[in-house]
This record gives structure tokens, C-alpha cells and sequence, in this order.
């Protein structure tokens, strides 16, 4: 093995870069640009979810006064925790303190899994008051008074919204469980210095966007339904 | 990019910040403010997401090459919902055959 090889398998250093800071910019670029497309993936559901509460006014708030707005809240509240896990984790990382790093990781995969809990439990409270779409629709009593007034097959297109909104956004959240689990592993190895930590960082950043997701996610679909 | 060491604090700050408005946002759905309860969400959501990408993210420390990127991000976005809202919002202000058999064709000499 060369002094090259050897300080290169120290540092984390790619061959391909001249130094640590180059390789830095360039993960956090790379990142920021799957981001963006990320941005681009979400923003074509949001939009068709613009247009159709726009057309089906009624019958979407309809929808979204189904739904728990307690759980809807604890949830965010839950997901704002785990971000500041995770920020405080990169933190640890600069700093070069793996007990803590690997600790808040497993803080924020905790939090995350309380968050895919309390969804687990709103979906199950769907098929309870058979507003599934496509799998359990027919809803009844004062679920069904809920969306008459604005026609319960446009209320069936809110639910729709609702579970390709949310469970595409529980899929990024399993996706994330997984990359935080390889952290850990790799975190606990010691296979992150003071000076490279940039898996942490992108894990970081793609965790924030996921809760930039939930944050605008939270108010469209369970609060402005008109609560009062 | 050689980011300096954000103090423990200020995330802790944020994190409640963002607490707080979690609150607002959920208490404000309770009032009815007409259009402006849209209007509200979407601000607070809006201060939300800025207080992530800027202290959170990072974006405060970040790079002029990142901080374009996240500006042309939000930007595509923009043109996404604003052209698509405004097409279906226009649409009925012109009128538009309804159908080839209603209108007579047009006649040629």
C-alpha cells in the first residue's frame, strides 16, 4: 500500500478529487440536485392537488375534516424532533464525537418510527370508516354526511390524494430508516472523523427535505378543510 | 465547504420555533378567516420549510453553487404551480366550440 492508498483510506478521500473540501462540495452538489428533482417529483402531486381541491372544493374539505388533526399535529411535532436529531447528529460528526453521532441517529430512527407508527394507525382508522380508495370505499354515517355535500366520488379523488401523498412520503421515510440503520453501522465502526462525515451530511440533508415534505403536507391535508 | 460549528443553541432554538408555529398553524385552522386560513397555512408552512433549509440544511453556511441551486429548485417550482393554476383559471374566460357537430363548418367559395 502507498502513503497515497493509506491516507486516502484514513481520510475518506476519493482518488478522483484533489482534497477533502472539493470532495465536500461536490457531495453536498450531488445532493442538492437529487433534491431538486425530488422538489420537481413532489411538486407535480401538489400541484394536481392544487388543481382538483380547486375543482372539488366541497368535497375536499369534506375529506380533510376526517381526518385526526391530533395525530396529524403530534406527527409533525414528532418528524420536527427527529430533524433536530439528525442536525444535531451532523453537529456530533464535525466535532468528531462518534458516541454522540451514533446516538442521535438512533434518536432520529426512533422518532421516525414513532411517526411511521401514528401513520400506521391513520391508515388503519381509514379502512375502519371504509375510505380506502380502490381497496375499502364505502363510507357511511357521519363519514358519509361529511362528503355528500361535495359529492362522494370527488370525495373519493381527496382520499386518493391523500394516501399517494402520504405514502409516498412514508416510502422516503422507510427509505431514510434505511440509510440512518447504515449509518449507524458505519458511525459505530468509526468510519467517520472530524474531517469526513459526509455520508451523515447527505443522509442529513435528504431526512430535512422529507420533513420539508411533511411540513407543507400537514396543513393542506388536515387543516385547511375549514376546522372551525 | 468547511462548514463552521453551528452551537447546539440555535438548533434547539429553531426546533422550538418551529414547535411553535406547528402550534400556530394548527390553532389558526380553528378560526375562520375565510380565504386568508389558506393564505395563513401556507405562509406559516412557507416560514417553516425556510427556518429547515436555512439553519438545519445548512443553506446559511452553503456555498453560492448550492444556494443557486436551491433558488432554481424553488424557482422550477414556481413555474410548475403558477402556470398550471393559471391555465385552469383561464381557461373559461374564452369561449370554446363545444363540439364539431354544433357549429356549422366553415364555408369556402
Amino acid at each position: 500500500m502507498t502513503d497515497v492508498e493509506a491516507q486516502a483510506q484514513h481520510t475518506g478521500l476519493a482518488h478522483q478529487f484533489q482534497d477533502l473540501e472539493q470532495q465536500q462540495e461536490a457531495d453536498a452538489l450531488g445532493i442538492w440536485l437529487f433534491l431538486v428533482t425530488e422538489i420537481m417529483f413532489f411538486g407535480g402531486l401538489f400541484a394536481s392537488y392544487a388543481i382538483y381541491r380547486w375543482l372539488y372544493f366541497a368535497a375536499f374539505e369534506g375529506g380533510s375534516h376526517i381526518l385526526d388533526v391530533r395525530l396529524g399535529a403530534t406527527n409533525t411535532m414528532v418528524l420536527l424532533g427527529s430533524s433536530l436529531t439528525m442536525a444535531l447528529s451532523v453537529r456530533s460528526a464535525q466535532t468528531g464525537s462518534r458516541r454522540a453521532t451514533v446516538a442521535f441517529l438512533i434518536a432520529t430512527m426512533v422518532l421516525g418510527g414513532i411517526f411511521l407508527g401514528i401513520k400506521g394507525v391513520e391508515y388503519n382508522q381509514k379502512f375502519v370508516e371504509h375510505v380506502v380508495p380502490g381497496l375499502d370505499w364505502a363510507p357511511e354515517g357521519e363519514t358519509l354526511a361529511r362528503l355528500a355535500p361535495g359529492g362522494v366520488e370527488h370525495g373519493e379523488m381527496y382520499f386518493i390524494f391523500y394516501f399517494a401523498m402520504t405514502g409516498l412520503h412514508a416510502l422516503h421515510m422507510i427509505i431514510g430508516m434505511g440509510l440512518l440503520l447504515w449509518l449507524v453501522v458505519r458511525a459505530r465502526k468509526g468510519a467517520f472523523t472530524a474531517h469526513y462525515f459526509a455520508p451523515v451530511e447527505v443522509v442529513g440533508l435528504y431526512w430535512h427535505f422529507v420533513d420539508i415534505v411533511w411540513i407543507f403536507l400537514f396543513p393542506l391535508l388536515y387543516l385547511i378543510g375549514g376546522r372551525y | 465547504m468547511s462548514q463552521p460549528i453551528v452551537p447546539q443553541r440555535t438548533y434547539i432554538l429553531v426546533f422550538f420555533g418551529l414547535i411553535s408555529l406547528t402550534i400556530l398553524t394548527t390553532a389558526v385552522a380553528f378560526v375562520d378567516l375565510g380565504p386568508f386560513n389558506t393564505v395563513a397555512a401556507l405562509a406559516i408552512a412557507f416560514s417553516k420549510m425556510l427556518l429547515v433549509v436555512l439553519f438545519f440544511m445548512g443553506v446559511r453556511h452553503s456555498s453560492s453553487l448550492v444556494r443557486v441551486i436551491v433558488i432554481a429548485g424553488l424557482f422550477w417550482l414556481a413555474l410548475l404551480m403558477g402556470l398550471t393554476t393559471s391555465d385552469y383559471h383561464t381557461r373559461s374566460w374564452t369561449s370554446a366550440p363545444q363540439s364539431w357537430s354544433t357549429t356549422a363548418p366553415p364555408t369556402h367559395p
